[in-house]
């Protein structure tokens, strides 16, 4: 037999439980990574471009003379800079992103490829009307998706997030009664497990926030609702499905008792996408709603991409929509009301500089396209069966903190953590050494230790399967007085456990060059 | 000098008609590590139960409501700079605001030492 004797070795070797410090910082192919300012050379370029001929500065006195401090990269190290971070980020391009009230789907590549069609792409909001009709089509098709669906009277496309719609539904309800004579309603009634943001953005918009209880089943407390009614009230903004996961049953008696009391319904739509394609808002008495293009219609977000927030409008409210918006003329095409005057309604204002996300519009058309009316009903669907089937079997290892069936999030408290030492933190950090972003935690806050999962329809059978496995064998670990498993976790992560204590009463928010701080440190 | 507390977990401390307020250490322990208190300016009238401070742990924010109603004429200035004072003695150098009363009255439905404890055995 001949023995190769100078071949790479094919035994496994044994590894060292404690892995030895590296001299250049790295873990294996994972690269360190510095500030941009630390790299390179600050006012460097990476990009040589022959001097320009036959200028003559005109700026005199005013010209720069000392640095402008950009970074200066070569084009690989500016490359390699942006792929080193991005490898430290988690997006749900990676795994599983149950991320409660956020709605982290699958962001489909065939949005990406018709956002990128050089048509959409390339426009600029300042173009003639005329050239681009195909862009406006985009809006306006948008719109009576976004209407039909609600079943609403008008769209603001425009606002650039969830609380950016929430301002501008709010600043509607605001010109409506203004226009009415009713300036003196100003208070806006909140139940206490709404999203912070309703009530902030109440106060943004000049109005009092007073909050209305949960009942014990985790709804709003009907009762307490009563008492808050008066002719002072501006109106009611609630959240439906709300952030314990449950649809509101009684909504549409809310709706009824807000409107006999002269307020508006304003509805947080960041959970539509338990509901959309099933139930229509409008039907239930909303007179305004945003919509988050980014949860329910795949666009992405969470470092990922821009938000985008329409916000639909009812009959009451609907002459009182800012502009920008489409209309459509007497030959068939295109052109936007851009000025108030001529407008035929009241719009309060406007809410951006030019027309709002041109590609969220056609990454959620394209989303609305490809499923049709009935995929989105049954995106739904699948969204609520699977956060039961997750709450189903995670039930006998945490405790749901509501009975019955969920919504499209499952929300647990922390008393099935009670004794063990490990708390709802030290859970979540488990979690990443686990391969998964937490679940939302300590939201909504009527619940002690939250822990809200919401799995979105993307994830199949096997998917969540791993997930209520990992979910399991961590729930059994801390019972079983694993506890260091938990207090010191991420173990695994490329940053550790950080000091959030520390840096929200001594936040560093400023980048200071190496030479100024050695230069302060020696004065 | 009486000290007395209210179910918001506050508690005010009576010097002639000067009244020292706080947070309970029951409160501050709840609260977890507090990061920031934002204080209400010197010269305020303040009715007991008004929202006059507010406090940001690494959990939650959370108003703190005049244990009594008065003027304020001090506030705890050291906080803005290091807020864990609250968190390592809640009930002393951790004091907020000191409110000259306006109705001493108010004490007397407020709870004193053994109430308070008695009612935080009952939570």
């Amino acid at each position: 037999m001949a023995m190769n004797t100078v071949g790479r070795p094919t035994t496994p070797v044994a590894h060292d439980a404690a892995a030895p410090a590296t001299f250049s910082g790295a873990k294996g192919l994972l690269q360190p990574t510095s500030l941009i300012f630390e790299t390179g050379a600050i006012d460097r370029t990476g990009v040589d471009l022959p001097p320009v001929k036959g200028i003559k500065p005109r700026l005199g006195g005013l010209a720069r003379t000392s640095s402008t401090g950009n970074p200066g990269l070569s084009e690989p190290e500016a490359v390699r800079h942006y792929v080193r971070l991005s490898q430290r980020n988690y997006a749900i391009d990676l795994g599983m992103f149950p991320l409660g009230s956020c709605t982290m789907k699958h962001n489909a590549r065939l949005n990406e490829k018709m956002a990128r069609l050089p048509g959409f792409a390339d426009v600029h909001p300042l173009q003639p009307i005329s050239t681009v009709q195909g862009a406006l089509r985009v809006m306006d098709e948008l719109s009576h998706w976004l209407m039909t669906l609600t079943g609403m009277q008008a769209v603001a496309l425009s606002p650039k997030a969830g609380a950016h719609g929430e301002l501008c539904g709010m600043l509607a309800i605001r010109a409506a009664l203004d226009a009415r004579g009713q300036a003196h309603r100003r208070r806006v009634l909140v139940p206490e497990s709404a999203h912070g943001t309703n009530p902030a953005t109440a106060v943004q918009c000049g109005f009092v926030v007073d909050e209305i209880k949960a009942a014990p089943d985790g709804r709003v407390d009907l009762s307490d609702l009563k008492t808050k009614l008066g002719d002072d009230v501006a109106g009611i903004m609630l959240t439906n499905p709300n952030t314990c996961g449950l649809f509101e049953r009684d909504i549409r008696i809310i709706a009824d008792l807000i409107h006999e009391a002269g307020g508006y319904f304003y509805c947080d739509g960041a959970n539509f996408n338990a509901i959309a394609g099933a139930v229509r808002p409008g039907d239930l008495g909303v007179d305004a709603m945003h919509i988050n293009l980014h949860k329910t219609f795949s666009t992405p977000h969470g470092g990922g991409g821009p938000g985008s927030g329409p916000t639909v409008l009812s009959a009451a409210l609907a002459p009182f929509a800012p502009v920008p918006y489409v209309v459509k003329r007497a030959d068939g095409s295109l052109d936007l009301i851009e000025h108030e005057a001529d407008s035929d309604g009241e719009p309060f204002g406007r809410m951006v500089a030019f027309h709002g996300q041109m590609g969220m519009y056609t990454r959620a058309l394209t989303y609305m396209l490809s499923h049709g009316a009935d995929g989105i009903r049954q995106a739904s669907e699948d969204a609520v069966l699977n956060a039961n089937y997750v709450q189903a079997c995670l039930k006998a290892h945490m405790s749901p903190a509501f009975e019955g069936v969920c919504m499209h999030e499952a929300l647990f408290d922390d008393s099935w953590l009670d004794g063990t030492g490990v708390t709802t933190l030290d859970f979540a950090k488990a979690m990443i050494d686990e391969g998964y972003h937490p679940m939302t935690m300590y939201f909504p806050l009527v619940v002690h230790g939250a822990m809200l999962i919401e799995p979105t329809e993307s994830e199949s059978k096997a998917s969540l399967d791993a997930f209520i496995a990992t979910m399991t064998s961590l729930a059994q670990a801390a019972k079983s007085g694993d506890t260091a498993r938990f207090t010191g976790a991420p173990h695994h992560a490329p940053v550790k456990r950080l000091d959030e204590t520390r840096a929200a009463r001594k936040p560093v928010l400023k980048w200071t060059p190496p030479a100024e701080i050695s230069q302060i440190a020696a004065e | 000098m009486t000290t007395k507390y209210t179910k918001d977990h506050e508690w005010v401390a009576v010097e002639g008609n000067v009244a020292t307020c706080g947070i309970t250490a029951y409160a501050a322990e709840q609260l977890g590590d507090v990061v920031f208190v934002e204080l209400p300016n010197v010269g305020r009238i303040v009715s007991q139960g008004d929202e006059v401070a507010v406090v940001e742990s690494v959990k939650a924010a959370s108003d703190v409501y005049a244990p009594v109603s008065g003027e304020v004429v001090d506030t705890n200035e050291a906080l803005a700079d290091a807020p864990e004072g609250v968190n390592e003695g809640a009930e002393t150098n951790g004091w907020f605001i000191k409110l000259k009363l306006t109705d001493p009255a108010e004490l007397d439905a407020l709870m004193d030492r053994a109430a308070y404890d008695s009612y935080l055995a009952g939570l």
